[in-house]
């Protein structure tokens, strides 16, 4: 079973970010590492080809100037190979074009299954994985919070408002997983050194067959037009409590349905 | 190793470390015990065996890169590093600087995994700071040797699966001492139950004696070429455990730092923050300049010790230096908190108390003192 994990690199959260002035969009010419939201698919992806005799795990990837640095991270993971694709000309993706280069070279891995996060920790639109599903014409089953498989099968327990709907699919199929389903295994000292020695299959637009004017900045049908600061929080509703503050804590609970 | 890898170590460390460890300090201290899952993830990551040569089923790490390593570990409880400071240090290096090939292949790999836990026994209950007194005897007994004695303080005894003991087997004084790993099961050792300690809770210590324990003539470390090369042995490993305990220190004082800048920008007195007082402000920029100073003294310590230049005189700068620095960063901390900092619960709390073995274990900084002075003054200091 082949199992391939979307994995994004991004810039450190723990670095202050930076807006490029011309697009506006996030400055990525620092080192990045591995977004913390793939790990957990990155996990998930392992246990699930622990499962199945055979399988192996394969990282598929979009960076620029050939960065690897989170790859590796998922590598020392456990995760076999990976497939980076990183061209000049994909400056100023948007989600689609960036659902295009990937569903090109996830194609190339001939997946049974490809996991990917619900969404990016610096991008937020949450929709690149559906669109690599229609892309790769494969199902695709979002916010799973559990995840089996036969090798032919993928059952899903899929998160709602309400509680869980349980989802089977044939495969190949595309399934997003939710943070915090899966503990992420730290990378072994042994894994670290290992991974340096693992193949990472470094591809060009040309390499893919993909035209630089459909993908990329060229190809992008968004574009980030302002960027504005969020609106600063006002102060909060100070309650006196007259004896009926336990009710009114309830109330205000009730009311953002939390109970 | 290179920088990446070295980096993409440190960084997992690191989380693992502040995710998993941080949120359990306080329930190590108080049960007094590392939970099982903390010792396995430490197993798995490969911890019990990072400055264990590679050859051997380690990591390999240059003093320089381990101090790196230490000052992550550093910054929560002492009782993690202790899970497997004994591995890595001072009895892994036991074998590393004293023992034939054939005892370090079949010893060391299974140290370096977590499979074996090794520990340090020199201290005695009558000889601390200087331990060439030591009175705990081996004598041969056919091709083997019988080992008598007590050992106090002795760090993982309580779950030690071999010791390395030095034992007198010649005349009196350092030229007298022999290494022995001794395993934990051997007939007449026993271990006391845990010490009950003032701080580094989780981490053990115990008394061991020696009740006429037999061993073969392959439990002397290096072999017959062994006998009274232990006290060398034994002082080459602690020129490595103190720079080890050095960048301890120094991670502590770090989380230290932290701490106190954390409250001085969080705790309100008189309508603002403490740290808008200026007699706050000094201690805060103490506590940062004595960290600055540490981590650079180990790291150059450390360089030293990895060119070969000096392993004498700078691992006990670097180890005097650092452990009363973190004191007087925990000191510092502890002021800052005020009253709370003096509370059951407040991580400074904690921190103070396990500070205060620093300054006394691996050569208390008195000793450090004296082995400055001596290396530095020569002949002359001793009239």
């Amino acid at each position: 079973m082949h199992v391939v994990v979307c994995v994004k690199q991004i810039p450190d959260p723990a670095a202050p970010a930076a807006l490029k002035p011309d697009t506006r969009t996030l400055d990525r010419s620092g080192k990045l590492i591995l977004d913390d939201s793939d790990s957990y698919g990155v996990e998930m992806a392992l246990q699930l080809a622990g499962n199945v005799e055979g399988s192996e795990v394969i990282l598929v990837s979009m960076a620029p100037g050939g960065e690897t640095s989170g790859l590796r991270t998922a590598l020392a993971m456990g995760a076999s190979k990976a497939i980076l694709v990183s061209d000049d000309a994909l400056a100023g993706s948007d989600a689609l074009s960036t659902a295009k280069v990937l569903a090109a070279a996830i194609r190339r891995a001939e997946p049974d299954l490809v996991i990917a996060a619900t969404e990016s920790t610096d991008g937020y639109t949450g929709t690149v994985p559906v669109q690599i599903a229609e892309l790769l014409d494969m199902p695709s089953v979002t916010f799973a919070k559990r995840v089996t498989t036969d090798g032919s099968t993928v059952t899903v327990e899929r998160q709602t408002e309400a509680g869980y709907d349980d989802v089977e699919s044939p495969m190949p199929v595309v399934v997003t997983v939710t943070a915090g389903v899966v503990e992420p295994r730290y990378p072994s000292f042994k894994g670290i050194m290992a991974a340096k020695t693992k193949p990472v299959d470094v591809l060009s637009l040309a390499d893919l067959g993909l035209d630089p004017a459909q993908v990329g900045g060229a190809g992008a049908r968004q574009e980030m037009v302002d960027v504005a600061d969020a609106e600063s929080r006002g102060a909060g509703e100070i309650v006196v409590d007259d004896g009926d503050g336990a009710q009114r804590i309830v109330a205000f609970l009730e009311q953002l349905k939390v109970i | 190793m290179d920088a990446a890898e070295l980096d993409e170590i440190l960084r997992t460390v690191r989380a693992f470390v502040r995710d998993r460890v941080v949120p359990l300090e306080a329930q190590i201290d108080r049960e007094d015990e590392v939970p099982v899952v903390i010792r396995d993830a430490a197993k798995e990551m490969g911890l019990f065996g990072f400055a264990i040569p590679e050859a051997y089923g380690g990591l390999g790490l240059t003093m320089t890169e381990e101090c790196r390593l230490v000052f992550e570990l550093g910054y929560t409880t002492p009782a993690l590093r202790s899970l497997f400071g004994s591995n890595n240090g001072i009895a892994g290096h036991v074998l590393l600087e004293g023992a034939t090939d054939a005892q370090r292949q079949r010893w060391l790999p299974r140290i370096a995994t977590g499979e074996v836990v090794a520990a340090f026994a020199l201290t005695e209950p009558e000889a601390g700071s200087d331990p060439s007194g030591l009175s705990t005897a081996a004598r041969r007994d056919g091709d083997g040797w019988v080992i008598d004695g007590a050992k106090r303080y002795i760090t993982n005894a309580p779950v030690a699966d071999v010791l390395m003991v030095f034992a007198r087997t010649g005349g009196p004084g350092a030229g007298g001492i022999s290494a022995f790993m001794v395993p934990a099961d051997a007939p007449g050792l026993r271990v006391a139950p845990k010490d009950a300690k003032m701080g580094q809770g989780g981490a053990w210590t115990a008394d061991v004696t020696f009740d006429a324990v037999h061993v073969g003539p392959e439990a002397l470390v290096g072999g017959d070429g062994g006998v009274g090369r232990g006290w060398s042995t034994a002082m080459r490993c602690l020129a490595h455990g103190r720079i080890h305990i050095a960048a301890l220190c120094v991670g502590m004082a770090g989380r230290l730092v932290d701490e106190t800048v954390a409250y001085a920008r969080a705790r309100r007195q008189s309508g603002r923050p403490i740290g808008a007082f200026q007699l706050v402000q000094g201690m805060v920029a103490d506590s940062v300049t004595d960290l600055h100073a540490g981590r650079a003294v180990v790291l150059d310590a450390a360089r030293a010790y990895d060119e070969g230049s000096d392993r004498r005189v700078a691992p006990s700068v670097a180890k005097y230096f650092a452990s009363e620095m973190v004191g007087r960063v925990a000191d510092r901390a502890v002021q800052v908190h005020g009253g709370a900092g003096y509370m059951r619960g407040m991580a400074v709390e904690r921190f103070y108390r396990d500070a205060r073995l620093f300054r006394i274990y691996e050569g208390t900084s008195q000793i450090q003192q004296l082995i400055i002075a001596r290396n530095v003054i020569g002949d002359a200091a001793r009239g």
